[in-house]
């Protein structure tokens, strides 16, 4: 099927896009901009940002989150760092640097103007949080320090602890908190978007539930903003926060909006490995101790099994029998990879059974080393609140010294393995953040837009201030200046109606289901056919049978399903089996996406398309396009795919390369 | 390895902010000691599913001690046993085999009950509203590194700015104050060049904002401090009250 995607790119060289197009947009008055409403859905960076800077304006902004405060969104969870192209630290950073290292590491799937722009405003974003007072780590003269982080050889990351997301988003809660105190901001707390409500093509509203009284309440406005985050719990396992769900973006995709490159899932090389089936979520270690941390399992099979086997400890492996797998591979790179190429690594070494803990499924990181070289206060002044992090859960010290041979001092190595983390994927968007749905825009990690096939190490908390405080409020006006006229209008329409009664249907149905199982026990499932055949690496076969599984567990959760109590009043179990429904979509639209992309590029790895040495083999010449997915009516129906070509002007188009 | 635990778990259910509330009690059996307290309480609710029963309601969200959303009051301590530690970072082997625990709401006038062991902290917004902020625009601000800020402050005002706003210290006050919460953030603001200019205004405004909202007076007892999961420090109240005193005696 054809059909002419217009991604809105502006005219001229890339450095002058953004420029230009800035120039040349359509504004709205100050006194117009009282008379425009938007809705913000989320309150991550992405929202409270945007709903910040709009208030600010003088729209009048009513912004959305599921928890009782929009400084709980899951970006405060964000450890590592931010990226900006200062050059603070004289290494040779600049804009087309920062642009081309996140083209390169998105495995060059990225647009590659949205990616420039995104580069271009990531210096105002490191203005902007201190003049809010962020605390970012300083040096001793007073300037801003930095770190690197992997994918990059210079140092550019901008970092508060290893807090930084939790300080951005403080950040720009404080700057929302402002203007719901001038009254530009109206907060709905413990509310949940259930579906966008569309008036003669264009997005007017939506239908939200209260989550405390379980009463569903309709809210119109002129244009409706999406930034409700990642779908990564598609997996059920993950390192999101429990309540990251992909609900508002399901209700955009089933509604007409396109979903973009599904396929795209980033799997983080450096989580806490899973311990048992009670378990509820993964444990991050922030990637910076790549920076310090060195990655190995061992040289010989005899020691991996005697590991499995808890027969000996990591440190009773003497230095000459440890594989440094990536140092081998990498020699350029190093333990400092990006995340993908790590992930595959750990991945590789552990399906030859060279896995060092009870399950297999687990590498060592080690900082007997930097511990040697910088001290042990040093390294505890880097990663002190990361040691204890994960001495509380699985009660070993990563710090402690465990055993001298031959003079060398091997202190006790962390065990790490790959967790579901962030997804490139999302509602596809065109340059001014607006999805194919008019007057329906998409910002932070819900669209699709910077990060190609593999994102970069703290890009993401770049990207969602970018759209938030820099991009959005600038494109979306470009919209709202044909609005000026519309009056304001009423929730009484037939159209609100409709979608309002929809959704009752729908948590009537559920709760009719009166089957045998709990949400969390079919969620579960449905993470395990996840990781099993939609995971790390995929094959034709794993996925065809991963769809089939799919429908089945969509089956199952449409006649087994059990949600205790009424749908009145608060209900949390029927609130996570919505968000279940559409995990299930959104997990056959992984598949599916995966299925067609006979190629391996970033996050998507289809092991018949690989390198002799196991690298990732893209296929430029029948894949070098931005999959969008169309919803045909029901959930049990086939998507069908359109197809945005990309067009790169200012990159070379080359195998991605980090041995050299 | 760890060990399982097998423990009596005393929990508070409540119907809703008007319900008396009650203790329910249940037996837990063989808990894997690498079960964090929540995981606990999620295999508990899948218990009450399976006997058709209404789960237990609690806040809780990232499960890594960072949003701020767990909040439990364990054996009379809010965040339970550990120090420097949130509710979602406890681990079952903390507890012995045949313990008895007991899990409450945090008990606070200015955190109602909304259900069971779930409470309504949007105090802690509107305090926020009334000055936790920089007037500053969205904008192109002067470069980051025009304002140079010694380390020791930036570090400074990093502790205060870990304060997570789980309201942990208003629970274990016997007053409710809300001051180390509110001094963590105008202790961050204020010390920063940045701050300054509103510095005395901001603590006003939040002091005033906070007794607007019932919370109680700071008689230092210093329980907040000792049971706060991010060891924000008391000295925040100090520094706060030195600039509330400067504005008032400005006024
Ligand atoms: C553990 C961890 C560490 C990370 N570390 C880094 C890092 O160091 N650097 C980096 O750059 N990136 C990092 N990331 C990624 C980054 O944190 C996220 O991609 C980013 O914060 C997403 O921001 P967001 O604003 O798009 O969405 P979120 O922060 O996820 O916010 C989503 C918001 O939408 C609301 N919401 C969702 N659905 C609904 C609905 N239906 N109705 C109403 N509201 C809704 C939520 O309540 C919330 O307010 C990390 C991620 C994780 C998991
Ligand atoms: S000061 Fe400590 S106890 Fe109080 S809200 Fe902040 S983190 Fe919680
Ligand atoms: S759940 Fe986030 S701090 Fe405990």
């Amino acid at each position: 099927m054809t059909k002419i995607i217009d991604s809105k790119i502006p005219e001229g060289p890339i450095a002058e896009k953004w420029t230009n197009y800035k120039a040349h947009q359509k504004l709205v008055n100050p006194a117009n901009k009282r008379r425009l409403d938007i809705i913000v859905v989320g309150t991550g960076l992405a929202g409270a940002s945007a709903a910040a800077s709009l208030g600010e304006m003088g729209f009048r902004v009513f912004n959305f989150c599921i928890q009782d405060s929009p400084r709980r969104a899951h970006s405060i969870a964000a450890q590592g760092g931010i990226n900006a192209a200062k050059n603070y630290q004289n290494d040779g950073d600049s804009v087309y640097r920062l642009f081309y290292d996140t083209v390169k590491g998105g495995d060059y799937r990225a647009r590659e103007a949205n990616v420039y722009r995104l580069a271009e405003v990531s210096n105002n974003i490191i203005d902007q949080c201190v003049a809010q007072g962020v605390p970012f780590a300083r040096e001793y003269g007073g300037l801003l320090a930095n770190r690197s982080f992997g994918g990059a050889q210079v140092s550019r990351t901008f970092y508060a602890k290893g807090q930084t997301g939790q300080q951005l988003l403080l950040g720009a809660y404080s700057a929302l908190s402002r203007q719901v105190g001038a009254g530009t901001v109206k907060l709905y707390t413990r509310y949940e978007m259930q579906d966008i409500v569309i008036v003669d093509g264009r997005a007017r509203g939506i239908i939200a539930k209260n989550l405390v009284t379980g009463k569903l309440e309709r809210f119109a406005a002129h244009a409706v903003v999406i930034a409700t985050g990642g779908y990564g719990n598609a997996y059920f396992l993950s390192t999101n926060a429990m309540a990251c769900n992909c609900t508002a973006a399901m209700s955009c995709y089933r509604k007409g909006a396109w979903f973009a490159n599904p396929a795209y899932v980033q799997i983080h090389p450096t989580c806490i490995p899973v311990h048992g089936d009670k378990q509820s979520k993964l444990t991050l270690m922030s990637e910076s101790l790549r920076n310090d941390g060195r990655i190995w399992v061992p040289k010989k099979l005899e020691d991996a099994k005697a590991l499995q086997e808890g027969k000996i400890k990591g440190s009773d492996i003497p230095e000459e029998d440890r594989d440094y797998y990536l140092e081998r591979r990498y020699p350029a790179f190093g333990n400092l990879v990006p995340r993908d190429v790590a992930s595959r690594a750990a991945k590789e070494r552990c399906d030859k059974g060279f896995g060092v803990n009870n399950t297999g499924l687990a590498v060592f990181l080690d900082f007997s080393e930097s511990i040697e070289r910088l001290g042990l206060d040093v390294v505890r002044q880097r990663y002190g609140n990361l040691f204890d992090m994960y001495e509380e859960i699985t009660d070993v010290n990563p710090g402690e010294l465990a055993k001298e041979i031959n003079g060398v001092k091997y202190y006790n190595p962390m065990m790490i393995y790959p967790a579901i983390h962030y997804t490139m994927g999302g509602i596809w968007v065109d340059y001014e953040l607006q999805t194919s749905i008019k007057g329906l825009f998409a910002i932070g990690e819900c669209n699709f837009s910077d990060h190609g096939a593999n994102r970069l190490g703290a890009s993401a908390l770049m990207q969602g201030l970018a759209d938030g405080y820099f991009v959005l409020p600038y494109t979306i006006q470009n919209y709202l200046a044909d609005q000026i006229t519309v009056p304001r209008f009423s929730t009484d329409l037939p159209e609100f109606a409709e979608a309002e009664k929809a959704v009752q249907d729908k948590i009537d149905h559920l709760m009719n289901i009166k089957g045998k199982k709990s949400v969390d026990s079919i969620h579960k499932e449905l993470g395990r056919v996840m990781w099993e055949y939609v995971g790390m690496g995929r094959t034709e076969e794993g996925l065809k049978t991963g769809l089939t599984r799919l429908k089945e567990i969509r089956k199952e959760f449409e006649t087994e399903l059990f949600i205790p109590g009424s749908k009145e009043g608060m209900n949390v179990e029927l609130d996570k089996a919505i968000r279940l429904n559409d995990f299930i979509t959104m997990g056959e639209l992984i598949a599916y996406d995966a299925l067609n992309r006979n190629e391996s590029c970033g996050g998507h790895f289809r092991e018949e398309y690989q390198t002799e040495e196991g690298e990732a083999k893209r296929d430029d010449e029948n894949y070098f396009y931005v999959a969008c997915w169309e919803y045909q009516g029901g959930d049990d129906k086939a998507p069908v795919l359109y197809k945005e070509p990309l067009v790169y002007e200012a990159i070379k188009v080359q195998t991605r390369n980090y041995k050299s | 390895m760890d060990k399982n635990i097998s423990f009596t778990l005393k929990v508070w259910r409540q119907n809703g902010p008007k319900d008396k509330g009650h203790f329910d009690t249940f037996q837990m059996k063989d808990i894997p000691g690498d079960t964090s307290f929540l995981e606990m309480l999620d295999i508990l609710n899948e218990q009450l599913i399976e006997e058709g029963k209404e789960p237990i309601v609690f806040d809780h969200d990232c499960r890594e001690g960072i949003c701020g959303m767990c909040s439990l009051y364990i054996n009379g301590h809010p965040h339970g046993p550990a120090t420097g530690a949130t509710t979602c970072q406890i681990y079952m082997r903390r507890f012995k085999d045949g313990d008895v625990i007991t899990v409450e709401p945090w008990r606070s006038a200015g955190f109602p009950v909304i259900r069971d062991l779930m409470v309504d902290r949007t105090a802690y917004d509107k305090i926020m509203q009334a000055g936790g902020f920089i007037s500053v625009r969205t904008g192109a601000p002067q470069d980051a590194n025009a304002i140079l800020i010694p380390k020791p402050i930036a570090d400074e005002a990093m502790d205060a700015a870990s304060c997570i706003g789980c309201g942990a210290c208003v629970a274990a006050c016997k007053n409710g104050s809300a001051m180390l919460f509110v001094s963590a953030k105008v202790s961050q603001l204020n010390l920063l060049p940045q701050g300054k200019p509103e510095a005395l205004r901001r603590a006003k405004a939040m002091i005033s904002k906070m007794d607007e909202l019932g919370f109680g007076n700071c008689t230092n007892t210093r329980a907040c401090e000792a049971e706060c999961p991010k060891c924000v420090s008391i000295s925040n109240i100090a520094r706060l009250n030195r600039d509330f005193i400067k504005a008032k005696l400005k006024d």
